[in-house]
């Protein structure tokens, strides 16, 4: 078999179209193959009511670097901001607490204080995390310079955080953040911001093991960006459409409604993809942004494995347990005590970390919660271009779903549409009559549209036994694989989900260094 | 995994170790109460003496109840694709009918255990093993159509060795025996009981393993040594069998190798590569668990091996250490299984030799402690590496075999 292309990627998501466009840039000849009709993965475009525009999962950009946004010159391609720097709002039926970076509005004197040293020291060690993020995870052990010099590197940078900050930064990495807030801040909305931040995306609840980690990692990632909370115009649909432009401009081929049915293996090297359809495609390298379990267990295939391997794959933590939800408002909706001027923020129903806590209970045992907490947008106040005139679009990521949800799919996704609409009635009484369309897309509905394992944003816990060079699991873990030929890009990798592009960056570095 | 039916088993807090249906007639024969525990089993270590039993396999016939070696049922539509990832060697070339020596390796090529595979059907197998695997068994059945089954308990099996087995069978009632060729298996039906018989042993010599329903055991016993009366047929333990394996170069887990799977420290796994069992490795059939490892292992070259030992004089070299040169004693390598082969009437081992001493035909030192009186006394000989096994009679291939 002559080899058609030098590197296919396997999903057109946002990480997939980075590695394709860094490839491409390099020289190489790339095709992408999207299973679906549209580019982006959990960024993709939804037209979920008529006219009404909202993408699948992510709401905002808020943790992709302003490097890579340059180098891949994004801007050229498109992406335009409706909105950059947007604050956050926690509401509570007849209260809020505004946060604007290391500024909170709305707390006594004495808490805005606590905050300020607070987010000051996260910011230091967010910045100390974006280094660890923003590099390939060394191996332990080794003997490869690069790997020594990676850890003796992050080794560095850790100590001259200071004795004391190192210090804090080691007592704190392995806490759970229901902890740390309620030890340096007193206000429970400004508790219960924290706690969300910690939470969102993975399947815990603040008081889980390892929660001021997953906190970091995504202070992590908006330490990379000046911008904060983005909305681009057109929502993030067009940042996904913006990153297939680049690519296809670096001489990238991407082929969407070409969904692959295997990797084609020969003597234990990677010679292509079979499509769907039928077609055989060759090339040099596949590279899969496809969680790791759908990779190796379905497009691969056990039999070109090894039983210990297998077993890594098969006790990877990948259930999501985080739904989204879609509104189609006739008009911009009310929230007691909310001046009009805020209802752009970043919108977070969450009074208490107790509350987080309760709402999770409810997943561990395949329900949804009664009382949801929400992350929410309403992206129409910057961005008109996703609703038709007077309408407006609210999204909002519920937490928690239970994956393996007890009730019947239709059923769980009747109880936590009903359960959110009272969480959210409960602080914008009357909203319910301006609903033209509403569209729940549980974590199930998330696997099934975007082709993801467990529907979980990060293709797979953020936790410490899944995390830098254990991420996905030893023996994939710097984005090669067994086999030859065969590489990773995706969440499921270092440094894991979110909006970073790091993934498909650090694998993309990583082709060039190793491929053949 | 269903509860294994055939036979009751008392509380295992009442009786750690379960009987096998051939312990009553065990019982009644063994003279010296010298019984052991093997795989959750009781069973005999020596009946009388272990030179009259080891005698008995090289001259006579022999029963050796087998019972507690482990089983599974492997049969679904992916069940020789299954098995083909999880062994070194190729089985698809194994034929339905036909039994084959296996062992299986993890992800860096270290064996776990080594047993045989019975291709009963097409899609349906059962794999002997000497420790349990269901664990392993079971993770490696992700991605493939099959169903594997512990029936250990629901098969009782005996082991029939030495020079006038074939006769004996043939006298018991199985006719046509004298076609079965080595590793060949069939399936008699007599008498409204079903028995499996198989040309395989662990002994080296002419032999056979006959596996029933255990309501069947104490039958098959009976006649079977009424069969065998006029040819010295007698029953042995563990430690005359183990003789016989030595003799006959087979490995012994937990004595010649630790699973790989129970080994704490570092250098303590073996790869098959490293136990001389490079025949066993088919590196053109499709991937194996261990493959890429054991390439590596190829590559590089080997830095220990498993080889035969012939020792000066004749005291059995147990558990010595051997030495390149016996002056300065810097150990290269040990031995791990020895005897004096009365049959071959030679002083022999298996023993784990640093490279470049495992080289055929290589002489090393052996440090050979003696316990005389309460008195420790040490001898320090030559030791030659020379080929396995050390004792392969004609007999045990020859089909048919001789009517004696």
């Amino acid at each position: 078999m002559n080899r058609a292309w030098d590197t296919i990627i396997v999903g057109a998501g946002h990480n997939g179209l980075v590695c394709a466009q860094m490839l491409a840039s390099a020289g190489q000849s790339v095709l992408v193959l999207e299973a679906g009709a549209e580019v982006g993965g959990f960024a993709a475009p939804r037209e979920f009511a008529p006219g009404f525009r909202a993408s699948i999962a992510a709401q905002y950009l808020h943790q992709f670097s302003d490097a890579l946004l340059r180098s891949l010159q994004l801007e050229r391609h498109g992406l335009r901001f409706a909105a950059t720097g947007l604050a956050t709002t926690v509401l509570a039926s007849g209260r809020h607490v505004r946060i604007a970076g290391d500024h909170v509005d709305g707390v006594s004197a004495e808490e805005a204080t606590r905050w300020q040293q607070l987010d000051t020291r996260l910011a230091r060690f967010a910045k100390f995390m974006a280094t660890v993020q923003s590099t390939m995870a060394p191996r332990l052990g080794s003997s490869d310079f690069q790997d020594r010099w990676t850890l003796l590197k992050m080794g560095l940078r850790l100590r001259l955080l200071g004795r004391r900050e190192m210090r804090e930064f080691l007592r704190i990495a392995g806490m759970n953040v229901y902890d740390l807030a309620t030890d340096e801040l007193e206000d429970p909305l400004l508790q219960a911001a924290l706690g969300m931040d910690a939470i969102l995306g993975s399947n815990f609840g603040p008081r889980a093991p390892g929660t001021v980690l997953t906190l970091l990692t995504r202070r992590a990632g908006e330490a990379t960006t000046t911008g904060g909370y983005r909305l681009p115009i057109g929502g993030l649909g067009a940042f996904a459409q913006a990153l297939a432009s680049a690519a296809t401009a670096a001489g990238a081929t991407v082929r969407t409604d070409a969904p692959v049915a295997g990797i084609v293996i020969e003597n234990d090297e990677v010679r292509g993809v079979d499509l769907a359809n039928g077609e055989r495609l060759s090339a040099a390298r596949v590279v899969s942004s496809v969680d790791p379990r759908q990779t190796f267990l379905s497009l691969l295939g056990t039999e070109h494995l090894d039983t210990g391997f297998v077993r890594r794959v098969d006790h990877f933590r990948h259930r999501g347990i985080t739904a989204k939800w879609h509104l189609a408002l006739d008009a911009l909706p009310t929230f007691t005590g909310l001046p009009s001027a805020q209802l752009g923020d970043r919108l977070v129903v969450a009074p208490s970390l107790n509350y987080l806590e309760t709402a999770y209970n409810a997943s561990k045992y395949g329900e949804v919660s009664v009382l949801p907490a929400l992350e929410i947008s309403i992206p129409t106040v910057h961005d008109r271009t996703l609703a038709p005139a007077g309408g407006h679009v609210l999204t909002a990521i519920v937490n928690y779903a239970a994956y393996d949800a007890k009730d019947d799919l239709g059923t769980a996704r009747e109880k936590l549409e009903a359960n959110a609409l009272a969480v959210l009635e409960s602080v914008a009484p009357g909203i319910r009559s301006l609903i033209r369309s509403s569209e729940l897309l549980l974590p199930m509905d998330l696997e099934r549209i975007c082709r993801v394992t467990g529907g979980h944003w990060h293709h797979g816990d953020l936790a410490f036994d899944q995390y830098l060079m254990v991420r996905p699991f030893p023996g994939a873990a710097q984005y090669q694989t067994p086999i030859r030929g065969l590489y990773l890009c995706g969440a499921g990798s270092h440094p894991g989900g979110g909006l970073t592009g790091l993934p498909g960056r650090l694998a993309a570095e990583q082709i060039q260094r190793t491929a053949p | 995994m269903t509860a294994d039916a055939g036979y009751p088993t008392p509380p295992h807090f009442r009786k750690p170790l379960i009987d096998t249906p051939f312990h009553d007639r065990a019982r009644a024969l063994s003279q010296n109460d010298q019984f052991v525990a093997w795989a959750g089993y009781s069973t005999v270590d020596v009946f009388t003496t272990v030179e009259q039993e080891y005698f008995a396999i090289r001259n006579a016939a022999t029963l050796y109840d087998l019972t507690p070696m482990v089983k599974y049922r492997v049969a679904g539509r992916d069940a020789e694709r299954y098995i083909n990832r999880l062994v070194t060697r190729d089985i698809r070339k194994l034929k339905v009918g036909r039994v084959s020596y296996v062992v299986w390796c993890n992800d860096e090529g270290h064996i776990i255990d080594d047993g045989t595979v019975f291709r009963l059907s097409e899609t349906d197998y059962r794999i002997c093993t000497a420790e349990r695997q269901l664990d392993w068994f079971l993770d490696s059945a992700i991605g493939f159509d099959v169903a594997v089954e512990e029936i250990t308990a629901s098969v009782a099996a005996l082991s029939l060795q030495g020079p006038t087995s074939a006769y004996v069978l043939k006298k018991f009632g199985l006719s046509g025996i004298e076609s079965l060729k080595p590793f060949e298996f069939r399936i008699f039906e007599a008498e409204g009981r079903s028995l499996m018989v198989s040309r395989t042993g662990f002994t080296g010599d002419l032999g056979y393993e006959l596996w029933m329903a255990p309501q069947h055991a104490t039958a098959v016993w009976d006649d079977l040594m009424q069969a065998g009366r006029s040819r010295g047929i007698r029953a042995i333990g563990s430690q005359a069998l183990n003789l016989a394996r030595i003799e006959a170069g087979f490995l012994m887990p937990n004595v010649d190798f630790i699973s790989a799977e129970h080994t704490v420290r570092m250098h303590r796994e073996r790869t098959p590569l490293e136990l001389g069992l490079a025949w066993l490795v088919d590196f053109d059939k499709p991937h194996f668990n261990g493959r890429r490892a054991l390439q590596k292992q190829k590559a590089a070259g080997l830095q220990r091996m498993l080889v035969g030992l012939d020792i000066d004089g004749n005291k059995p070299a147990h558990n010595a250490l051997l030495y390149a040169n016996p002056t300065d004693e810097t150990e290269c390598g040990f031995v791990t299984s020895a005897m004096w082969s009365p049959t071959c009437k030679r002083n022999i081992a298996l023993a784990i030799l640093d490279t470049p001493h495992f080289e055929m035909g290589r002489r090393v030192h052996a440090d050979i402690y003696l316990h005389r009186e309460l008195v420790w006394e040490r001898r320090m000989v030559t030791a030659t590496v020379v080929e396995r096994p050390f004792f392969a009679p004609e007999r045990r291939r020859l089909t048919p075999p001789a009517d004696r």
